[in-house]
């Protein structure tokens, strides 16, 4: 399928970037795959240079030092209220007006977010910036299909402070590095050890294991093969999550009351581990430490069904619901080639033609349906407030996933939103309608691949308000 | 300009807080001689069928054009008589019932002087005032506003809006205020319906999850809706938003530190099919509009005495009936003016009659009155502006069209 230059353009926005901005068809459009590559080559590809986000040690430190003030906030209010009851008056010194009446004890209502919701929110925006202002948007939307392959969630106990630092010490850090270099970052961040329970797993036979009742907890080593890795169904059994479990014991944080300098941080706590050897899918691994982990990681990182499940999860993603084999074929062997060097499998992707040639037949997820409008009417929300609403009414809750298989991939589960999609649509429309001319953002974002019934619908609608809405709503805005 | 809530900041209040309804003070140069003026302009999207709103039900050739579409004073309902000529659509018993007592006034056959049939430029040109469409981020009302000397009893007052987004015609260069309706204007059938058929001739799995969700039977009920719908929009949302708004507008301009300028928009009225103006949806938005006529006249209370409601559209319709039941984008159409100030009670038309011959393009009610003459009319009699200004900052370029006069009791 020849497709004009401005179409093929607007194809690479749409399928493989976060949607056309003013001039950016015109801008790629003597190259699209050029402009593709071009933003894997980057200075500082995929990271964040914000300096006011925290690392996550120091943002589970700052939450955590919120949480005990929050708790000896409450604790010193209770007891003055039982010392006040009785004698009617305040013996509570004060600290800073001797004279001043005693405040009364009233109890703070809706405080506002707390700390980790506040670093929480502050790494949304952050994110949501990045893919603003991204050119095409490729390697953001790289760094999301990482992001919810190796998802962790902001519901789980303490991950909501860390799963922004964790998606950019994690997935930015090696997004165009080697898959074994994520898959290690990943399985040994805290916010993945919290969310799939293996900072408190612990081994049988270890010093700790002996001393109390609590265990093994498999749940981190069964994702790993079955969704991060291997894929479901593969080559492993059972037998092996249970060992691989064992080997990855003692992958905890420190703990905070231990040591405020470096609470929160990852590290391998031997006190926890499962001693001696493991055999992990026919092989056999010494116990040596933490070292018996990495050693796993990294065979499991080679395997040739790992290659084919991340080959066809990225296909699936970026191309096709049911990915032309041909192309899963052909990234998988990239992959074993070039020992899983993520760049390259991503511009084996870029090359193919079958991911050029697939109809656009995938509905855009939430999130990027969602930064599509605002990139396409040229709005930056100064409060990213309604742009996380939309997100979770659509049912894509910003790192917040229901489940460890995180966001699917495949197209029909969004189609219920449509609904929903209509009326953020709606709305949004009406709120920029007067700052977006709906003839202009349709020039810029859709012409090249309208319908003439899209074209019309737009240009007819009765109001600016309206076109825009239809233009957010139209097939051809919505697939990819 | 000590009030600034919308220059720099304006799109960051529009995406933070959904705006809307915008206001202006009124400077005091016309309360000097004692009167505190109030004027709300009411902008309907989609340009209004003029003829469906008021029928020239006298016109021998009306009832061939229109067929069974065609109000009567015999139909079913009985068109509401205004004159011996032209009859007011039976959904507005209440405009109706203040034109009876002097408080409304029609205008027939006008327009605006664009003269070509896109949306976006009409309404640019009925709230820009400029004589062609082009970039325009200011509009007639804010400039007549902006250019009244500030007067001598209070400071000046910022102007008023109210609606999804301020109206350009309220937007400029003195201060606008605005408010945000409590409940969100629904989503309009309207755009539901355009949706579908986007979808039936695109994209069927869209089509069908749409009709699925939203309920295909509720649409196409679209004439006799209870509202009882939560998704598309009902009868009784329209009417509920409609009167809201405007309610809350007249709240506004009746309070005695209030502002004395408003305007806000209401949308729907592009009916190319199954327009209904007797029972179905054209009939439902006249209702809502008659409804909030209504509420402007109760929120009034005894400012109503000194107010105008000036009610006008982009443009106006195809004078026949298409093939589908309803009409597509004219020309010439109503403006339906209401408010305790005006000498009402009679519907201002050099009427150009509806023979083939005599329609503009063969198609359209032919316009005979300039709509900025009845504009700058209320204008210079009602806020005091004056000619030079109306013809030159106001409305550019428009020496020619010379103010209406007459349309006020005092004037």
């Amino acid at each position: 399928m020849a497709l004009d230059p401005k179409a093929q353009a607007a194809l690479a926005l749409y399928r493989f970037g976060l949607g056309p901005r003013a001039g950016s068809i015109a801008g790629i459009a003597s190259d699209p795959r050029g402009a593709l590559l071009a933003e894997l080559d980057g200075a500082g590809a995929g990271r964040i240079g914000n300096a006011d986000l925290l690392t996550s040690g120091t943002a589970a430190r700052v939450a955590f030092a919120f949480q005990q003030a929050q708790r000896a906030a409450r604790q010193a209010e209770r007891a003055a209220q039982q010392a006040a009851a009785p004698s009617g008056g305040a013996s509570l010194p004060q600290m800073n007006d001797q004279s001043a009446p005693p405040p009364a004890p009233v109890p703070v209502r809706n405080p506002g977010p707390g700390m980790p919701q506040q670093i929480y929110l502050a790494e949304a925006k952050a994110r949501i910036q990045a893919a603003l202002g991204a050119e095409v948007g490729f390697l953001e939307r790289l760094v999301w299909f990482w992001s919810n392959h190796f998802c962790v969630s902001a519901d789980k106990g303490n991950v909501r402070q860390i799963c922004g630092a964790y998606e950019r010490e994690v997935i930015r850090a090696n997004v165009l590095g080697r898959f074994s270099d994520m898959l290690l970052a990943a399985e040994s961040h805290p916010a993945m050890l919290i969310y799939l329970d293996n900072a408190r797993s612990i081994g049988p036979d270890s010093i700790a294991g002996l001393r109390q009742k609590r265990g093994l907890n498999e749940n981190l080593a069964r994702e790993i093969l079955e969704l991060h890795t291997l894929g479901v169904r593969t080559v492993y059994t059972q037998e092996d999550v249970t060992r691989f479990a064992n080997v990855i014991t003692g992958w905890t944080f420190v703990p905070f009351r231990q040591d405020p300098v470096r609470g929160g941080e990852f590290e391998f706590n031997p006190r926890m581990h499962q001693p001696g050897a493991q055999t992990v899918i026919g092989r056999s691994y010494p116990d040596a430490g933490m070292q018996q982990g990495r050693d796993v990681l990294a065979a499991l990182a080679r395997h040739p069904a790992t290659a084919k499940h991340v080959a066809a999860k990225l296909a699936r993603h970026f191309v096709a619901d049911e990915p032309p084999p041909a192309l899963v074929e052909r990234l998988a062997k990239r992959f074993l080639a070039t020992q899983g060097d993520l760049k390259e499998v991503t511009k084996a992707l870029v090359a193919a033609p079958e991911a050029w040639e697939a109809p656009r037949a995938k509905l855009k997820r939430p999130g990027e349906w969602v930064v599509g409008m605002l990139r396409a009417a040229g709005i930056t929300p100064p409060d990213i407030g309604p742009v996380m609403q939309a997100h979770n009414l659509l049912g894509e809750p910003l790192w917040r996933p229901s489940a460890p298989k995180g966001f699917a991939d495949e197209s029909a589960p969004w189609l219920d939103g449509l609904a929903q999609r209509l009326d953020i649509a709606n709305q949004f429309a009406r709120r920029v309608g007067a700052e977006a001319d709906p003839r202009e953002v349709f020039e810029q974002a859709l012409a090249p691949l309208a319908s003439s019934e899209t074209r019309q619908a737009v240009l007819r609608a009765e109001s600016r308000p309206q076109a825009l809405a239809l233009l957010f709503m139209a097939p051809e805005f919505q697939r990819r | 300009m000590t009030f600034n809530l919308h220059a720099a900041t304006r799109r960051e209040l529009l995406i933070a807080s959904g705006t809307l309804f915008a206001w202006a003070y009124l400077p005091k140069v016309a309360r000097a001689e004692g009167r505190d003026p109030r004027l709300l302009v009411i902008v309907l999207r989609g340009a209004l069928d003029g003829l469906a709103a008021v029928a020239p039900v006298g016109d021998p050739d009306w009832l061939a054009l229109r067929g069974d579409k065609a109000l009567a004073l015999d139909g079913k309902p009985p068109a509401l008589p205004l004159d011996s000529f032209f009859a007011l659509n039976p959904a507005m018993p209440n405009l109706h019932r203040l034109y009876k007592s002097g408080a409304a006034t029609i205008v027939h056959a006008t327009a605006t002087p664009y003269r070509e049939r896109s949306h976006f430029d009409g309404q640019d040109v009925l709230e820009s005032g400029l004589a062609k469409p082009g970039a325009a981020d200011t509009g007639w009302l804010n400039r007549a506003l902006a250019s009244l000397q500030p007067g001598d009893r209070a400071g000046s007052r910022d102007a008023f809006a109210i609606g999804p987004i301020a109206p350009l015609v309220v937007r400029g260069p003195a201060p606008v205020l605005s408010w945000t309706p409590r409940r969100l204007p629904p989503t309009g059938d309207d755009t539901v319906m355009r949706l579908m058929e986007l979808y039936h001739h695109t994209d069927p799995i869209l089509a069908r999850v749409l009709e699925e969700r939203m309920g295909l039977a509720t649409i196409a009920r679209a004439g006799g809706m209870d509202g009882e719908q939560p998704q598309a929009a009902g009868a009784g949302q329209v009417r509920a938003y409609f009167a809201e708004s405007a309610g809350t507008a007249a709240k506004f301009l009746a309070r005695a530190d209030g502002p004395r300028i408003g305007a806000l928009a209401f949308d729907g009225w592009d009916t190319h099919a199954a327009e209904g103006a007797m029972s179905g949806r054209l009939a439902i938005l006249l209702g809502a509009l008659d409804g909030a006529i209504a509420a402007i006249e109760t929120e009034m209370k005894d400012a109503w005495r000194e107010t105008v409601v000036a009610i006008v559209t982009e443009f106006g319709r195809t004078a026949r009936i298409n093939g589908t039941d309803g009409t597509d984008h004219g020309t010439a159409t109503v403006a339906l003016i209401a408010g305790g100030a005006l000498k009402g009670d009679r519907v201002v038309a050099d009427w150009p009659g509806l023979k083939l011959a005599k329609l503009h393009d063969g198609r359209d009610l032919k316009p005979t009155t300039d709509l900025r003459a009845v504009l700058k009319g209320l204008l210079k009699d009602h806020l005091r502006v004056d000619d030079a200004v109306l013809a030159t900052k106001v409305f550019p370029d428009s020496a020619a069209v010379k103010p209406m006069t007459g349309l006020l009791q005092q004037a």
